[in-house]
């Protein structure tokens, strides 16, 4: 038995005590302009027991920070309810704390200032809240910067500022959104590991976690359990429980095992018709084609013919020689497999022969590939291109296009789609866009 | 515990300790005070209109003359803060209030400030019969509408652009509508805000100077101020009392900048997201005294104290009247009904302008103002157009000698907030002197104080051109015209528009007083709108004055939509350095 279990039941005296957070067939519809409304959230279920850290991991889009902001009482869900201790939550709660991502930290109030003001929002006199707030700066590291503004702090100081804020308040239940993403690697792990301690060794009153990460690795040395997102709508597609102790060794073979099985889930899309994996033939006019630039694509197969791959390579691995996060690498593999020059299963990526044919190819056959890839498996691509074929004169208005994406996609996403197949359709000559005019035409071919 | 943590611990009590610098610092504040009690005193003198309030040229009465002045421009500067806090949170927060606010105040916005003052003075004078705070409160009223519409603006966008992720943390950590207010909204729009209030107070001189000789049906009113000053020294044809009239409104204009906006600007950097630490961090003297000297504290203090006070009360209130939970958005049919409303409300309107211009203007007269407008317009477009091309290249070369832009900038600065009507009678004696035409001659004087914009606005926009673009034209051999048509002229577009729409609304504004000019006796008198207001106003005759406003407005707004918002437009998206 490897020092990582997976799929083992969750720990037994966790699962008798009531549940500290607890959704209930949460839904989320966004209103669109056509007054259909489109779905982010479907129906997810989810409890959070006391001494438990959730992750939650999900492919961009999958609604993953929306239902974190339900369960913080930000956002009303649109159906289903949120329970805190019993209680149902409609705004935000007393003995709930969030971090935040880009770390939200007023900039005119000192560190001193930031700290104090959820005790100064709740009343508390000044002397407790200097005594507290000075607490919290102490526990977090922070001794020493209690005057400097959060401008003349590091990133990482900033985000300790961050939990300081959120500590001071002594929350029940700790929503962390994505917290060391916007840091280094380095002074992430040096933050991460900080909170592990404080959290393992209790020295904070927080009773349970529950953090979006996108980064893979961080998910399982910290979680006990790490909840899937599948995209489209949003919900809930697995569930991994990690028994393992800590601290957890990002080198052990059970560390990578379940590393790779998350990948091989994340990676893996249940089919429309029971089928799995995203088949390019399954997908229609409205699919949210990932953000994918050419050259990245190009990069990306060029590197997987080279010998250390030879064509072949395990995702992690993958991630972590060429330094992606999950949401760079995965809009990656996801436009490979739809233009059919890879596949992606098990946690592995093979090149098709379609794509070590591209990765062999001079300049001018690479591009007369991607179109004929583009044409074949974007059925986004075909539409406009036929759209103009048939016009008289060769062109129409973007803005028509936007329109049909969003029926089916939100204004923001719809956007960029659009952008993402202009770009693929430039580079493989399909059609033209003038920026000025926002027309989309045939013109010089 | 406590000698760990001792500096914010052990602060408190020694912070409110007196040091050194409130040696300076005290005067300085009971100073104001006392002034503010003198003017006080000084305007809610008794007055009845047709009275003559007597105006001494003795160049040492000035002084207390530009003080009168000065307190009419911080009160109107008060009164604008005020406003635009209140209105743009209104229209910031509420939708159904959003829809009526934001369209009056672009409309507010190209009424000609004389404008107002003709039309507000009668009212004000009626509400505070026998005194003379009717006719000041006139005065500043102007100066007012001549500040608040674009601090209120900038207010409005920065409410509107508050990050996301520092609302929801203001949610989170349960914030009151109050707190959340003071504490993250507000701040959040200082660094703006502060900006505009420099923008309007340089561009109010302008108008202190014009509102505080004001005619009403017939009779002329002088309040006591540098504005007046001039009047009767212009009446009186003594060029020398008018250079001393400069002479003080430079010291005044110098006075604020130093003790007002200095230390404002490099307090407002403060609320600014920037995560680098600003480069020019010089902070001004002035500012130095006021965070040095325990008194700012305690004042600090004091305000601080009273907001909270408030906080808890109006929490309280609104904790025991609202309802927990989001509001519902109101039912369709209320809506569609609100606009309904409104729409009617806007037909009575201008229903009622029409009826009450009709009863004594025949259409004739109404085609020939139209016209009028037409030939000021030609004015504005023209004085522009020559200004660009005086002002462009030189700004240019300015900008591409850093060294030189820098001493350069404070003085544009300083020339856009100097009043120009102080020159005026200068204009005239020369006018006068070569026996040239008032048709062509009297224009130059609408774009004396605004062209200073467009040369401003040059120079910034050139010293924002990366270095990198520079040398890579020169690399690539690109000069003389070539060097223009590529790569300067797009690269300080924007910022060229910029000042452009700024000298336009300002000569626009200043055609009120620019096409009427006097000289003692003698009127010199070019053929335009803002000439038929002026004769208007002077003879209070409410009709005319409401269609000449009305017109001028009206090609205001035309001008904005169809010329400055596509350039704007076009500057924006195709020409951005970033």
């Amino acid at each position: 038995m490897s020092d990582v279990a997976i799929e083992t039941a969750p720990r037994a005296a966790a699962s008798a005590a009531p549940p500290l957070l607890r959704a209930t067939a949460v839904c989320k519809t966004y209103r669109t302009p056509d007054h259909i409304g489109r779905l982010v959230l479907d129906r997810v279920d989810f409890s959070l027991r006391e001494g438990e850290l959730v992750a939650i991991l999900g492919k961009s889009g999958s609604g993953k920070s929306t239902f974190l902001r339900i369960l913080a009482g930000l956002i009303p869900a649109s159906s289903g309810t949120v329970e805190y201790r019993g209680r149902k939550v409609t705004e935000p709660v007393q003995g709930v704390s969030m971090v935040f991502q880009t770390f939200a930290l007023f900039p005119w109030l000192t560190v001193l200032g930031n700290v104090e003001l959820g005790l100064e929002a709740q009343g508390i006199s000044a002397a407790e809240r200097r005594r507290r707030a000075v607490d919290a700066i102490d526990l977090i590291g922070l001794d020493g910067f209690e005057n400097a503004y959060p401008k003349e702090l590091s990133g990482g100081m900033r985000q300790r500022v961050g939990f300081a804020r959120a500590l001071v308040v002594n929350p029940d239940i700790l929503i962390l959104d994505e917290p060391f993403s916007a840091l280094d690697v380095l002074t992430a792990e040096t933050l991460r590991n900080d909170l592990l301690d404080l959290w393992m060794e209790k020295r904070i009153p927080t009773k349970g976690i529950v953090m979006v990460s996108h980064n893979i690795e961080e998910a399982v040395e910290m979680a006990d359990r790490i909840l899937i997102f599948s995209s489209d709508p949003g919900r809930i597609s697995a569930e991994v429980p990690i028994a393992a102790p800590r601290p957890r060794v990002w080198d052990s073979p059970g560390f990578r095992q379940t590393v790779d099985h998350v990948y091989t889930l994340l990676t893996t899309v249940p089919g429309r018709d029971g089928r799995r994996g995203a088949k390019p033939d399954q997908i229609g006019i409205g699919y949210r084609l990932p953000d994918a630039a050419v050259q990245q694509l190009s990069g990306l197969i060029e590197r997987l013919t080279e010998p250390t791959y030879g064509g072949r390579a395990d995702l992690p691995h993958l991630a972590d020689e060429e330094n992606l996060h999950m949401d760079e690498l995965f809009p990656l593999l996801e436009t490979l497999q739809l233009l059919g020059f890879a596949h992606v299963s098990g946690g592995d990526i093979e090149l098709t022969p379609a794509g070590r044919a591209y990765a062999d190819a001079d300049m001018l056959t690479r591009k007369q590939m991607f179109a004929d890839a583009v044409l074949k498996h974007i059925p986004l691509a075909v539409h406009i291109r036929r759209v103009l074929d048939e016009r008289p004169g060769h062109r129409a208005p973007a803005a028509r296009f936007l329109r049909e994406l969003e029926d089916y996609l939100s204004e923001e996403e719809a956007e960029r789609v659009l952008d993402t197949v202009i770009n693929w359709g430039r580079h493989a000559e399909i059609f033209a866009y003038d920026y000025d005019t926002e027309v989309l035409s045939l013109e010089n071919f | 515990m406590e000698q760990r943590w001792g500096l914010p611990l052990v602060a408190w009590p020694s912070r409110l300790r007196p040091n050194y610098w409130d040696l300076v610092a005290l005067p300085m504040v009971f100073g104001t005070i006392a002034l503010l009690a003198w003017g006080g005193l000084a305007m809610s003198q008794r007055y009845h209109v047709g009275e003559v309030l007597p105006i001494d040229l003795d160049p040492w009465r000035l002084p207390a003359y530009a003080l009168r002045t000065v307190l009419r421009m911080a009160a109107a500067l008060v009164a604008s803060l005020v406003f635009s806090l209140a209105y743009a949170a209104l229209a910031a927060k509420n939708r159904q209030a959003e829809k009526i606010l934001i369209p009056v105040l672009d409309i507010l916005q190209s009424v000609p400030i004389l404008g107002f003052l003709s039309i507000t003075v009668t009212g004000f004078i009626a509400l505070f019969p026998g005194r003379l705070l009717g006719v000041e409160c006139a005065a500043i009223f102007a100066i007012f509408t001549s500040q608040a519409w674009n601090m209120t603006f900038s207010v409005y966008q920065s409410l509107r652009t508050v990050p996301a992720e520092l609302i929801e943390a203001a949610r989170m950590y349960h914030l009151s509508p109050w707190q959340r207010f003071w504490r993250l909204e507000v701040p959040h729009a200082i660094p703006s805000l502060v900006w505009n209030m420099m923008m309007s107070v340089s561009g109010g001189w302008f108008f202190v100077v014009a509102s505080e000789a004001i005619t009403v049906s017939g009779q002329t009113i002088l309040l006591p101020g540098v504005g007046s000053y001039i009047a009767t020294a212009i009446d009186q044809k003594n060029l020398g009392a008018i250079g001393y009239a400069v002479l003080i409104m430079l010291v005044v204009i110098l006075l604020y900048d130093q003790l007002l906006f200095r230390p404002l600007l490099a307090w407002s950097r403060k609320f600014r997201n920037d995560s680098a630490p600003d480069e020019d961090n010089a902070r001004p003297w002035s500012l130095i005294v006021m965070q040095r000297a325990r008194v700012f504290d305690l004042l600090q203090e004091g305000v601080l104290a009273l907001n909270r006070a408030v906080d808890a009360v109006i929490t309280g209130i609104v904790r025991r009247r609202m309802p927990r939970g989001e509001p519902k958005p109101p039912a369709p049919w209320a809506e569609y009904a609100y606009d309904l409303i409104l729409l009617a409300a806007a037909g009575g309107g201008l229903y009622w302008i029409v009826a009450f211009i009709r009863a004594s203007i025949g259409l004739h007269e109404i085609g020939w103002v139209f016209l009028l407008g037409l030939l000021t317009a030609a004015r504005v477009l023209v004085l522009i157009a020559i200004a660009s091309l005086v002002w462009v290249p030189i700004g240019a070369w300015i900008g591409l000698r850093p060294r030189l832009a820098d001493r350069v900038q404070p003085i544009v600065q300083f020339l856009a907030a100097f009043p120009a009507n102080l020159f005026f009678p200068v204009a005239v004696v020369l006018i006068l002197h070569f026996a040239l035409n008032p048709e062509i001659w009297l224009s130059p004087l609408m774009i004396l104080g605004t062209q200073w914009y467009i040369l401003f606005n040059v120079i910034a926009g050139t010293t924002a051109l990366p270095a990198e673009l520079r040398l890579a034209a020169s690399n690539l051999g690109v000069r003389r015209w070539l060097w223009w048509r590529r790569v300067i002229l797009p690269a300080i577009f924007p910022a060229y528009v910029t000042g452009a729409v700024t000298a336009a609304g300002g000569s626009w504004n200043a055609s009120i007083v620019a096409e009427v000019v006097q000289w003692g006796p003698t009127r010199l008198r070019a053929t335009g709108i803002g000439a038929y207001i002026a004769q208007y106003t002077a003879e209070g005759d409410g009709p005319r004055i409401a269609l000449g406003i009305a017109v001028l407005c009206l090609y205001v707004l035309l001008f904005n939509r169809l010329l400055w918002r596509r350039l704007y437009d076009l500057a924006a998206e195709r020409l951005r350095l970033d």
